[in-house]
């Protein structure tokens, strides 16, 4: 090929990458949209209450541009969000965007943790299956996965709560970290475990420590069933290609072909899985932030909820989905960037 | 074969394990003289071959026990499952010969909301199948048959709705149309077909490829009938294997949307709820909260062995 | 003649599968000096699971049983890991069909070459990296330097399959295993393939085994050949015999093969009798 063939080949596969993800996010504006437009609270009279009269009822509406076709309102509706409008929340008074911000880093720790100890217990865990497969350490691994597959998520964190704070007073409460500790460091990056570590504060991390573990432990398992599950099958697959034969033809040592050969091969397929399970992570915080009583977003979509806080419900939805969307294409193009027969 | 049956029938009455040996033979003939025959047949190799995976069979107990829990549920729980008892000294009260799982904050018997509560789970695993199964179908078949602009847009369409987070987006959805098991159940469902119309489409495009196709259509086989008679039959078996591995999640995210308070609405005994309202008891009345938890695990659990045990008997190639 | 380099008494190669067992290989035994051996048959004769057999490479479910297998006087029926790992890819070796699967994709081929060196012999990466580019030019490929920094898919398949080869020869073993080479390959390039392998294989002394369908190939390549068929030996004569072949199965072969003064119409076909396969 070319090179100016490559480089017009290398920007169509941009412009269809950009162009699948701003359609895939007009998508999920749109949803979002209608589902704002079925909410059966009449925004109107959240604002005017029920015994304004009607002069006051339809300015506000106008205000509000109730009354503009369906297409305009929707249009108005992608402006404002691409500005980062995402309304007032009617719970806590503050513009919806700057309560996200504010909430978010308590969510990316967990995830970033649960990642983490799914990546560095799964990804081993895998390869030991493939490696030895249908021996006994095998079937353990896929029997630990296959719980991780069937149990709720929101259950299995009450239960061990119940266990591991209530009658063995292993880890922390609920919550964070205690309010003991809460304004003995100041919040730069947001995630409690660096600042407190960078301020030396060793009393609040350790105490910060205590109450992530569970939380980040159980997004862990879930993280490292599916992990598992998935290194184990690409790990597979390349133990059965004719260049491992090969390699054991030639005389290398198992270990060599197992991590230099097969590994590197399934390297890349599980770095996108690695991708994709800290975006499920980021849905299955909802649940257990809930449980936790963690405030990152996926409790702030709930209290929204359960308030029937719209604009904070739907501001949430769209982060959540935005970033779920983000993920899905990164994992895409990583796939694509990294695998050399594919690479431009 | 044929021959022996036709002699058979002239002698006199069979035994038992005559007959089942002359069935046995019937259907594992090498020459059948039917397709019923040949169906027939190749159904029960395949169910001897599943038969043979003890984590399948256990996985199809799981189902068959909660099929006939939900059928049965007046017969089997012993009392009522929103009719409570004396709220002054049945609450709380731990499991025994006469709770077996205990009492609930309103003094009802955890065993008979919880057997009550198959149904629900079954009503939303049905549910589920019949508004996903068809419209996955229907989509990856008609897209991968016609092909071209139909296809790309389909697909396009196919890939957007599979990018979005399904609990996130059930709730958003429920949060508009109400609380209530029907729209959780839409909701889920509306962000569950994805995956079988991309399945349903590889396998289109498989078999759009062999010459019966090409042979039923010089017959003058229009482009409906080719679809609905003959390419859909070949792709429902990997759907269904897919729709039974999905099963388990979405009876999770059907639980976390009941633990939020948007599923079926109290007394109803959704499982979820059952274990929202035992989280307030949690510390000292652990089983409240336990119990339905763990009825949720045993039926995911189900789902997963059974697709997994239909997945090595159906796809092998796909199993690992 | 100086003691055989391979010897082989009864192998069996049997697969216990859950539809019954499958025997691959019976009861075959040859020896084999410094010289060529054809090992020649269809699909199913069990040919490639002899090369896999002698290399301990039989896949599972497979069994190999034999009275006797030896490589140089070492006993390979019973060796263990560090015997292989002394005998694989430094004094017995094996090329497959398809370079496009038996090259590592994700490595460059002057890596894996360097690889093969570096694990049986101790050496600088300077010096392997001399020793692979050495390699590279002796299979004839022209610019060394610049094919050893391309990876697998970038490459022709004659291009891989002699890189194959440079891989395969580059620790000097006295046993190569060729294992239908150049089946994948167009026929123009199985030319180039085999005349490369030939003065390699005869400039060093190594012992060859061809394993192959084609048996005009094999006969133009090899001193001995062995006509193989449902895991069993059928004959076994010298090349330069075979128009003298006695066995049915043999003939047959010889007369499916159409020549160029000899248009018999319709083509024989090989008419098989199922007491070959007793």
């Amino acid at each position: 090929m070319t090179s100016s063939g490559r480089y017009r080949d290398l920007l169509g596969k941009t412009f269809n990458i950009v162009f699948m993800m701003a359609a895939t996010l007009l998508g999920l504006l749109l949803i979002t949209f209608i589902i704002g437009r079925k909410m059966p609270i009449d925004p109107v009279l959240a604002i005017v209450g029920d015994h304004a009269p009607p002069e006051v009822y339809r300015r506000v509406r106008e205000e509000l541009g109730l009354d503009l076709p369906l297409f305009e309102q929707f249009w108005i509706y992608v402006k404002q969000v691409v500005v980062g409008d995402f309304g007032v929340s009617t719970r806590t008074s503050n513009p919806v965007l700057t309560d996200i911000a504010s909430v978010f880093p308590a969510t990316l720790e967990l995830a970033i943790l649960g990642t983490f100890i799914g990546t560095v217990l799964g990804v081993p865990a895998g390869v030991l299956a493939a490696v030895k497969r249908n021996s006994m350490a095998d079937q353990i691994v896929r029997f630990i996965g296959l719980i991780g597959y069937s149990v709720p998520i929101f259950w299995l964190g009450m239960m061990a709560f119940f266990v591991f704070y209530y009658k063995l007073g292993w880890v922390g409460s609920d919550g964070r970290i205690d309010i003991v500790y809460l304004y003995s460091f100041t919040s730069i990056t947001g995630l409690t475990l660096i600042d407190t570590l960078l301020q030396g504060q060793m009393d609040a991390f350790w105490d910060a420590v205590s109450h992530i573990i569970l939380p980040a432990s159980l997004l862990g398992y879930y993280s490292l069933a599916y992990i598992s599950r998935m290194t184990r099958s690409f790990m597979l697959n390349e133990l059965e290609q004719e260049y491992v034969i090969a390699a054991r033809v030639k005389g290398l040592s198992e270990t060599r072909i197992i991590w230099r050969h097969a590994f590197r091969n399934a390297a890349v397929p599980m770095l996108t899985v690695i991708v994709l399970s800290f975006a499920y992570l980021l849905e299955g915080s909802v649940l257990t932030e809930t449980v936790f009583s963690w405030p990152g977003l996926g409790q702030y979509l709930t209290n929204s909820l359960l308030n029937s806080d719209m604009n904070g419900l739907l501001g949430a939805t769209l982060v959540v989905g935005f970033a779920f969307v983000v993920l899905n294409q990164l994992s895409d193009v990583l796939y694509r960037v990294l695998d050399p027969r594919t690479r431009l | 074969m044929s021959i022996s049956m036709e002699s058979e029938n002239k002698t006199a009455p069979l035994s038992p394990v005559a007959t089942r040996q002359n069935m046995r033979e019937w259907l594992l003939s090498p020459e059948p003289k039917s397709p019923f025959q040949a169906r027939l047949g190749r159904l029960y190799l395949n169910w001897r071959a599943f038969a043979r995976n003890p984590l399948a069979m256990v996985g199809l107990a799981i189902i068959i026990m909660l099929v006939t829990t939900a059928i049965f549920a007046d017969f089997i729980a012993p009392t009522s499952p929103v009719a409570g008892g004396d709220l002054r000294t049945a609450r709380l009260l731990a499991p025994s010969a006469q709770h077996w799982f205990g009492t609930d904050e309103q003094a009802r018997d955890i065993f008979s909301r919880i057997v009550h509560g198959s149904r629900i789970t079954l009503w939303i695993v049905l549910l589920v199948t019949i508004i996903t199964t068809p419209i996955g179908l229907l989509i990856g078949t008609v897209s991968g048959y016609f092909g071209g602009w139909l296809d790309s847009v389909l697909m396009r369409l196919t890939d957007i709705c599979l990018a979005f987070p399904r609990l996130v987006l059930a709730l958003a959805l429920v949060a508009a149309l109400g609380p209530g098991i029907e729209n959780a159940v839409i909701a889920i469902a509306l962000t569950s077909w994805p995956p079988y119309a991309r399945l349903a489409r590889a396998e289109t495009l498989t078999i759009r490829k062999n010459d019966y196709i090409s042979a039923i259509r010089l017959q003058g086989a229009s482009d409906t009938r080719i679809i609905f008679r003959h390419v859909v039959p070949l792709c429902i078996s990997s759907v269904i294997v897919r729709v039974t591995l999905d099963m388990a999640g979405i009876i999770l995210t059907a639980a976390g949307l009941g633990f939020l308070g948007l599923g079926a609405q109290p007394p109803a005994p959704e499982w979820g709820l059952m274990i929202a309202a035992g989280r307030n008891y949690l510390l000292e009345h652990w089983w409240v909260a336990a119990m339905p938890g763990l009825a949720i695990f045993v039926v995911s659990l189900g789902f997963n062995l059974l697709g997994d045990g239909l997945r090595d008997v159906l796809d092998p190639k796909a199993a690992r | 003649m100086t003691a055989p380099l391979l010897e082989l008494d009864g192998l069996h190669v049997d697969f216990h599968l859950r539809s019954g067992t499958v025997h691959a290989v019976r009861g075959l035994s040859f020896t084999l000096g410094r010289e060529r051996l054809g090992i020649v048959g269809e699909s199913g004769s069990g040919k490639s699971q002899t090369g896999r057999a002698i290399l301990g490479l039989t896949p599972p479910p497979g069994h190999v049983t034999a009275k006797k297998m030896t490589f140089d006087g070492i006993d390979l029926l019973n060796a263990n890991k560090e015997t292989w790992r002394k005998l694989r890819g430094r004094r017995l070796t094996m090329v497959m069909q398809d370079p496009k699967y038996s090259l590592n994709p994700i490595m460059t081929i002057g890596d894996q070459i360097m690889e093969t060196f570096r694990s049986h012999v101790k050496a600088s990466r300077s010096e392997a990296r001399d020793k692979a580019i050495e390699m590279l030019e002796a299979v004839q490929i022209r610019d060394p330097g610049r094919v050893f920094s391309l990876y697998p898919h970038e490459v022709s398949g004659g291009m891989g399959q002699r890189a194959m080869i440079a891989m395969m020869l580059v620790t000097d073993p006295d046993l190569f295993i060729a294992d239908e080479i150049t089946s994948a390959l167009d026929v123009t390039v199985q030319m180039e393939v085999l005349h490369i392998l030939d003065e390699l294989v005869a400039e060093r002394g190594m012992g060859l085994i061809f394993i192959s369908h084609d048996l005009k190939l094999v006969s133009s390549f090899c001193d001995r050949v062995l006509v193989m068929y449902g895991g069993r030996v059928m004959e076994e004569l010298s090349a330069s015999q075979l128009g003298n072949a006695q066995h049915p199965y043999t003939q047959g072969l010889l007369k499916c093969l159409p020549t160029l003064d000899n248009a018999s119409r319709p083509l024989p076909v090989l008419t098989r009798d199922p007491e070959w396969l007793a």
